[in-house]
């Protein structure tokens, strides 16, 4: 089996001292359930009995594992139930341990500190959808569809995996919406995804959002550069995007022709801190799809989270997509040519 | 759906007599405060001017398809004068050909050329800054693009003087066969000739979009007539609308002394300044879509079967989406949404290159120039589709 590394399922290792007080809360396992093979849901309630703040689709929490191990999980629980927070863990065995730890350590009852949550995969209101999950990758998908659907938007889900049985929540989506809606794809009885076929045919006012592993998620971007420009939103699902630095902290971002230096908080883009005092940044999509706010580094490191940037271009590090990218762990500041 | 539709309002002007080309912004205003949508006599055509209606033609790429053309003729009841590009297709044709060709035109690619781009920039405005006067146009904005985008693309020295009639024949033929039209296609055939020529893989450099545009028929992305077509698209669509953005943009900040000096101090708003341009006097003005089905579009019924034509630079103008002062330029307005690149699935591949391009030649005038104004009115070209200009003397001041 191909390792998946990435935040949904088994996010990447992270290692790092677990911050206290602001952002973080406490709580306890209510359930722990093998929801497919090596795919365990955990329900998530707050120790101190309150309701956990609103969160959209794509929304993703840090589960703080001890020992400074902290992993980063898409929630897929219902959006009004604020009582409790769900996430969908995949056990892989090579990983460095988290999603071992998760699988070993946390049943019902076990306390553990997690991040309030976040999004970086934010669904934006269209007419119709099409859903690509592939493994894991169906958990931010989940309340994506079922938004979709109280919206009374036009939507389908296609999702593959190795078979049936490794499919988390398979079996409850196509019980809910239907096979026309819902399209699953296990490897074993029918093959592989036919990505060719799903996307061959871009459709007007349709965005794609798609999650899952890296090699699902490049096939798919290649077919999109034939769709109109921003329809693809996806979330990697693999460490070399959302690397060890997708973290909570907040950063600092140097402005050297404005001679300012502006505090970058968790839950704002470099984009949103610096427009904030009045320095311009020409951009269009804010999702790091189009490159139009594409920014020079003068020092620092980056941790790239858009899809335009080519590999060699993040490897090179003297750009930046600010609209969506932010400071690798480690690096306190980056200096823009802003 | 709407199910109460109104019959478009009947607007008599025309939308191609020489006053209007030359002087198009009156004219679009009260074509627009007609309606969003109307129906234009003189074409018989539905004429879109409103922004929001502007934005779905362009983004419900089922209904208003392209493969009908871009002109007033349905060139698929009709033949057309050449191979349809890929500007006149639709998915699924269009996605092998549009893949093929974000493969190759992307930010990183383009990235990769701004050195190549600025040294030629630089010496241009050099030999400028000279002179206390020149014409932007003859001078600047007609001889920048053609001396780095032909390179960039690949494609052989010899037949150069080709590409300019060629992309003039190109944007006319989106509008009526006029003899402005005749005019664009007096040495049609020969033009045409030379340009296909170039767009062989044999007459390609090995390093350019064109090869990198032929290498996706190795891939077996596209076919060898579509390599040729995609390489041909690039050369008409990226020559004219380049020069017009330049010279378009150095219009608006030649009648904006206090715009020029800002950016001076601020050169970062240079991107800001040419955007503001290119909405306030885009190059691509108008063009056509075909509607596939009976459709509602601003509360007027449109029949399916409609060639409806799009004013790009009423869209760009309509106060109702950028205000009051929707015809003053501002610095301070953010211009982002405009459609002058289009939108959605047609939205123009050469934008990374355009801007590139126009902010190259900006900035190294903003470094030199102290000041920049017109000596008497810019000359406005007679163009069915296109706005710009064939020549503005400009008077500038230096530093001593």
């Amino acid at each position: 089996m191909t390792p998946q590394t990435g935040r949904l399922g088994a996010a990447v290792d992270t290692v790092k001292p677990v911050a206290s007080g602001a952002g973080l809360l406490d709580v306890v396992v209510d359930a722990a359930e093998h929801v497919a093979d090596q795919v365990v849901s955990l329900v998530l309630r707050r120790i101190d009995g309150e309701s956990f703040p609103e969160w959209a689709p794509g929304a993703h929490i840090d589960v703080h594992l001890g020992d400074g191990l902290t992993r980063q999980y898409s929630l897929c629980s219902d959006l009004n139930d604020r009582e409790v927070l769900r996430i969908g863990v995949l056990r892989v065995p090579d990983s460095r341990g988290g999603s071992e730890a998760v699988h070993e350590k946390l049943v019902a009852g076990t306390p553990l500190t997690i991040s309030a949550p976040r999004n970086n995969f934010p669904m934006i209101d269209s007419r119709k959808y099409l859903f690509i999950a592939g493994g894991i990758g169906i958990t931010p998908i989940i309340p994506m569809i079922e938004a979709a659907e109280a919206a009374g938007r036009e939507w389908r889900l296609v999702y593959g995996g190795r078979s049936r049985h490794s499919m988390a929540f398979a079996q409850s989506l196509e019980d809910a919406y239907g096979s026309t809606k819902v399209n699953l794809y296990p490897e074993d009885e029918v093959g592989r995804l036919d990505l060719n076929a799903i996307l061959g045919m871009p459709r007007a006012h349709m965005l794609v959002y798609a999650c899952g592993p890296g090699g699902m998620l490049g096939a798919i971007e290649d077919l999109c550069m034939g769709w109109p420009p921003g329809a693809l939103h996806l979330e990697r699902f693999s460490a070399d995007t959302l690397g060890a630095g997708s973290v909570s902290a907040p950063f600092e971002v140097e402005l050297a022709k404005a001679g300012r230096i502006v505090t970058v908080q968790t839950n704002e883009s470099i984009l949103d801190a610096v427009e904030k005092v009045g320095v311009r940044i020409l951009s269009s999509c804010r999702a790091g799809l189009c490159g139009t706010c594409e920014t020079n580094i003068l020092s620092g490191t980056p941790e790239h989270r858009d899809a335009v940037l080519t590999e060699a271009d993040k490897d090179a590090n003297e750009v930046m997509l600010v609209c969506v990218s932010r400071a690798a762990a480690g690096c306190d500041r980056l200096v823009l040519d802003l | 759906m709407t199910t109460s539709t109104s019959e478009p309002i009947v607007f008599t002007g025309d939308p191609y007599s020489e006053e209007h080309l030359l002087n198009p912004y009156p004219f679009l205003a009260s074509l627009q405060e007609a309606g969003s949508v109307s129906w234009l006599e003189s074409e018989q055509t539905y004429a879109i001017t409103g922004y929001d209606e502007v934005y779905e033609v362009l983004t419900d790429f089922e209904t208003f398809v392209s493969s009908g053309g871009l002109g007033p003729r349905d060139i698929r009841k009709d033949d057309g004068w050449r191979p349809p590009s890929i500007l006149e297709s639709d998915p699924p044709i269009h996605t092998l050909m549009r893949r093929a060709l974000t493969g190759v035109i992307n930010p990183g690619t383009v990235r990769a050329l701004r050195k190549d781009f600025t040294a030629p920039a630089v010496s241009l405005v050099e030999a400028l800054v000279q002179r206390n006067t020149f014409d932007a146009i003859t001078d600047l904005a007609e001889k920048y693009p053609i001396e780095v985008f032909p390179d960039a693309v690949g494609i052989p020295q010899e037949g150069r003087e080709h590409l300019l009639p060629y992309g003039n024949m190109v944007f006319n033929a989106f509008g009526p066969e006029n003899y402005i039209y005749h005019q664009a296609f007096a040495e049609g055939d020969e033009h045409a000739r030379v340009v296909m020529n170039a767009c062989k893989r044999e007459s390609l450099t090995d390093s350019g979009f064109g090869a990198g545009i032929w290498a996706k028929v190795g891939e077996g992305l596209i076919t060898e007539e579509q390599a040729t077509l995609l390489v041909r698209a690039l050369l008409s669509a990226g020559v004219d609308t380049t020069i017009f953005g330049i010279g378009n943009t150095l219009s608006v900040l030649a009648r904006h002394p206090e715009a020029w000096e800002r950016l001076r101090k601020e050169p970062s708003l240079a991107k800001f300044a040419i955007d503001e341009a290119l909405r306030l006097e885009s190059p691509f003005q108008k063009f056509h879509r075909t509607t596939t089905v009976d459709t509602e579009l601003g509360g007027v019924g449109i029949p399916a079967g409609s060639k409806v034509q799009v004013f790009i630079g009423a869209a760009n103008r309509d106060p109702k989406k950028w205000g009051a002062d929707a015809n003053e330029f501002s610095l301070e307005r953010t211009s982002s949404g405009h459609v002058a690149f289009g939108m959605g699935l047609h939205q123009c591949v050469g934008q990374p290159i355009a801007r590139m391009e126009m902010e190259i030649v900006l900035q190294q005038l903003l470094e030199k120039v102290v000041s920049i104004e017109l000596v008497g009115e810019p000359k406005p070209i007679l163009h069915n589709v296109l706005r710009g200009f064939e020549s503005m003397p400009v008077r500038i001041t230096t530093q001593r």
